[in-house]
């Protein structure tokens, strides 16, 4: 392993628990040399998530973890910066815990644009509980509950963020890593709701259910099916079916949530007397 | 509790100025008709100590935040009715399961479903002991007027922050709205307990290991005490261990905590029952018509004493068995259909009998109709 | 991971005991730097072939290769 990323890691509890060639593994490192660019202290920083393959995660790593319930990382990481706001908080959550049960948390952590930063780990799929459909599955795509196709339409998470008023969005992928970690590194820095889409492989339950035998392969998805957004807003709606655009959708700087709850509590702690 | 001042103010503003005076100083709530007033309240007084508000997209969402608050050291409280608690039920579960002190205070109105939002109701007393999935530890306070509201939620702290366990505080429709001279407690001469924290360092700290009382330390993030916390069950490193000798061990210990610390929580009421051959066991706003029909019975010669509960869960098993001995007949007057008569009657087996005298019309109980239940036992 | 597996002079180094044999840093090095011993586990073929581009460490997603900086050696 690498030594710089060594120390962020409980060494202990690995190998982890993720299947061979596993998206999950490259998002997580990525996290982590973004964090370490940013030289983001261990005990300042909380890392919080869902219920999922990739909510495992915080488990990994040598930081102040919460492993939470299905959908409900937001939540919980909502009440750790609000009642502690100089602590990063980071919320790890699957395509699935962000977008189906915790879709309304995502809305409303965008809307108040508090500041956390959200990677979602987009496998295209319910990985833990054995590969059924999520909201982000491709239509058509094969699922385990969508043996004939699935005939739900497939929703652009970062566009539901960004029309909620986050700060910052992003979509990378584990093939374009590099840029992937800068993106997270973006994420960071912003003061404000953070919310960076990783598009990552479940080879086991998505990859060859859907004709993407390998890993391999899936990372050839991932290269083949990107498509930068400089170059995707100059095409047509036509050539863009299949593909997903990736880079930076927003960021803008505005009026952060627990900075402007710090300037009501200087204004009002006056108010009246103590408790 | 010393006396700073006296105010006539209604329960949930009870619930309010008693948080404050126990440290709470965090609160997330969603407006529910006859809770909301708490959040209410809080959003303009928690900014005055320091404190910090937040409304939430919903019940599930507050339920969470309030665990995170804590679990980054802040005293937290959440308060809802019962759509609300249902919806809070599966992350109060896992504040049981990882020990994180919080307090939820459900003020309880008329169901199920929508049911009549403004009428008063008991019918949450089960739901408050076994609302979320798994068997796992819970305390659950009942006040019976608004005084006594305050006192119990100070108290209700104290047990969460002691023993590391979520404490509801059950309201209702009634008790939540009714006005009452309050005595205020002054922060200073009101014993306050907070969580205990680490005694070792960093390096040595296990989040959940047993220290000998049952009830790990606990470090809030950010102390530089980095831990793992999980809703599935983890030994005592906080790490997850599906062993069967690890699961037995933590629900011994979990369950194991609230029985060994019984003083900490238990709080009943006893009242003439030496001699009383008719005992009524009362809890909540029902307690207050009760006393009355007690009054006029005695009274009138007859032998009834009363045992209130204000700890509903864990039972106050023991506690009711010794206020029972002798009695020929036990009846439990609650605005349900007779939830908390359930337990009464597992306690007193099959030689007393246990009646119920309920209501769930959405009115409350007058004296008359319990004074009326107590002759037709006693008599019979 | 055993000392007799590194070659001091290895530009990349995998840690056999974190390798799930997955393929990806082989199939996707630049310089087909890597290859598979027989259980799949990557191993390094033709180190004076690699460029030090580190995508093999970054895309392996068992935090299994380490790709040394020239000042490491
Ligand atoms: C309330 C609740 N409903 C359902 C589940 C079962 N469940 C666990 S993980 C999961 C989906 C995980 O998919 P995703 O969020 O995409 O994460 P992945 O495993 O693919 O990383 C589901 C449905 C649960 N744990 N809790
Ligand atoms: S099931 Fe899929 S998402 Fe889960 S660990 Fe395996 S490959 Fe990863
Ligand atoms: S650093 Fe680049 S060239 Fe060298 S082995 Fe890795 S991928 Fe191949
Ligand atoms: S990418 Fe990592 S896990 Fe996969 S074969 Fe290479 S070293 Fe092994």
């Amino acid at each position: 392993m690498n030594t710089h990323l060594r120390k962020y890691f409980r060494q202990e509890h690995l190998p982890h628990i993720w299947c061979p060639g596993c998206g999950n593994g490259i998002v997580t490192a990525a996290i982590l040399r973004a964090l370490d660019r940013l030289g983001w202290e261990k005990d300042r920083t909380v890392f919080v998530s869902g219920i999922g393959c990739s909510s495992r995660a915080p488990g990994y790593l040598d930081f102040n973890t919460l492993h939470t319930t299905h959908g409900r990382a937001l939540v919980f990481a909502t009440g750790v910066k609000v009642a502690h706001p100089n602590l990063n908080v980071v919320v790890i959550t699957g395509d699935g815990d962000a977008s189906a049960i915790g879709g309304n948390h995502l809305i409303h952590a965008a809307r108040r644009n508090i500041d956390i930063t959200t990677i979602c780990f987009n496998n295209s799929i319910y990985g833990m509980t054995g590969g059924q459909y999520s909201p982000l599955s491709p239509t058509d795509s094969v699922a385990s509950t969508a043996p004939f196709g699935n005939t739900d339409r497939s929703f652009d998470l970062c566009r539901l963020v960004e029309a909620a008023g986050a700060s910052y969005v992003a979509r990378g992928t584990t093939y374009h890593v590099t840029p992937l970690t800068k993106l997270i590194e973006r994420g960071f820095e912003k003061r404000g709701f953070s919310f960076v889409e990783a598009i990552t492989a479940c080879p086991v339950y998505f990859g060859r259910r859907n004709k993407m035998r390998t890993p391999v392969e899936m990372l050839e998805w991932q290269k083949d099916a990107a498509v930068p957004i400089t170059r995707a807003q100059k095409m047509d709606p036509e050539e863009l079916a299949g593909k997903f655009v990736i880079g930076t959708f927003v960021d803008i700087d505005m009026p952060e949530y627990t900075e402007s709850y710090e300037r009501l509590l200087r204004e009002h702690a006056s108010d009246r007397g103590g408790g | 509790m010393s006396e700073s001042g006296r105010r006539l103010m209604q329960g949930n503003e009870a619930v309010v100025e008693a948080s404050l005076v126990a440290g709470c100083r965090f609160f997330a709530g969603y407006p529910i008709t006859p809770s909301t007033e708490i959040a209410e309240l809080l959003a303009s007084r928690l900014p005055q100590v320091g404190g910090r508000f937040i409304q939430m997209e919903d019940e599930i969402a507050s339920m969470g935040a309030a665990i995170g608050a804590s679990l980054a050291g802040t005293k937290a409280m959440t308060a809802t009715s019962g759509p609300g608690f249902s919806l809070k039920q599966e992350n109060l579960g896992f504040a049981a399961l990882t020990e994180v002190p919080v307090v939820v205070v459900d003020v309880q109105r008329m169901g199920p479903s929508t049911g009549m939002p403004t009428a008063p109701s008991q019918g949450d007393i089960m739901q408050a002991r076994w609302g979320t999935h798994g068997d796992h530890p819970i305390v659950a306070l009942c006040p019976a007027s608004v005084g006594e509201t305050y006192a119990a939620t100070i108290r209700a702290f104290n047990i969460s922050e002691a023993l590391r366990v979520p404490v509801v505080l059950l309201l209702d429709e009634v008790i939540g709205h009714m006005r009452e001279g309050v005595a205020m407690a002054d922060a200073q001469n009101v014993e306050i307990i907070d969580r205990k924290g680490p005694s070792v360092s960093p390096s040595e700290f296990l989040p959940y290991a047993d220290d000998g009382t049952m009830v790990p330390e606990m470090a809030a993030f950010g102390e530089g005490y980095r831990h793992h916390v999980t809703g599935l069950f983890h030994d005592e490193t906080g790490f997850p261990d599906m062993s069967a000798a690890v699961a037995k061990s933590l629900m011994q210990r979990i369950m194991g905590k609230l029985d060994a610390h019984r003083h900490v929580y238990e709080w009943t009421e006893a009242r003439d029952t030496e001699e009383a051959e008719v005992l009524l066991v009362t809890f909540g706003s029902p307690a207050q018509a009760a006393r009355s029909a007690i009054n006029r019975a005695q009274r009138e010669g007859m032998k009834v004493g009363e045992f209130r509960l204000i700890t509903l869960w864990p039972f106050p098993e023991k506690a009711l068995r010794e206020a029972a001995t002798g009695a020929r007949a036990v009846i439990v007057p609650e605005m349900n259909l007779g939830q908390l008569r359930l337990e009464v009657e597992r306690v007193m087996g099959c030689a007393t009998p246990v009646y119920g005298i309920n209501r769930t019309d959405g009115d409350i109980f007058k004296p008359d109709e319990i004074y009326q239940g107590i002759v037709e036992v006693y008599s019979g | 991971m055993s000392s007799s597996e590194v070659r001091a002079e290895d530009p990349v180094v995998v840690d056999r005991h974190l390798c799930k044999a997955c393929g990806i840093c082989i199939a996707f090095c630049p310089k087909s730097v890597l290859g598979a011993d027989g259980d799949g586990i990557a191993i390094v073929e033709r180190p004076d072939e690699c460029i030090r581009c580190r995508m093999c460490e970054f895309r392996c997603p068992d935090f299994a290769i380490v790709v040394r900086s020239e000042e490491d050696e």
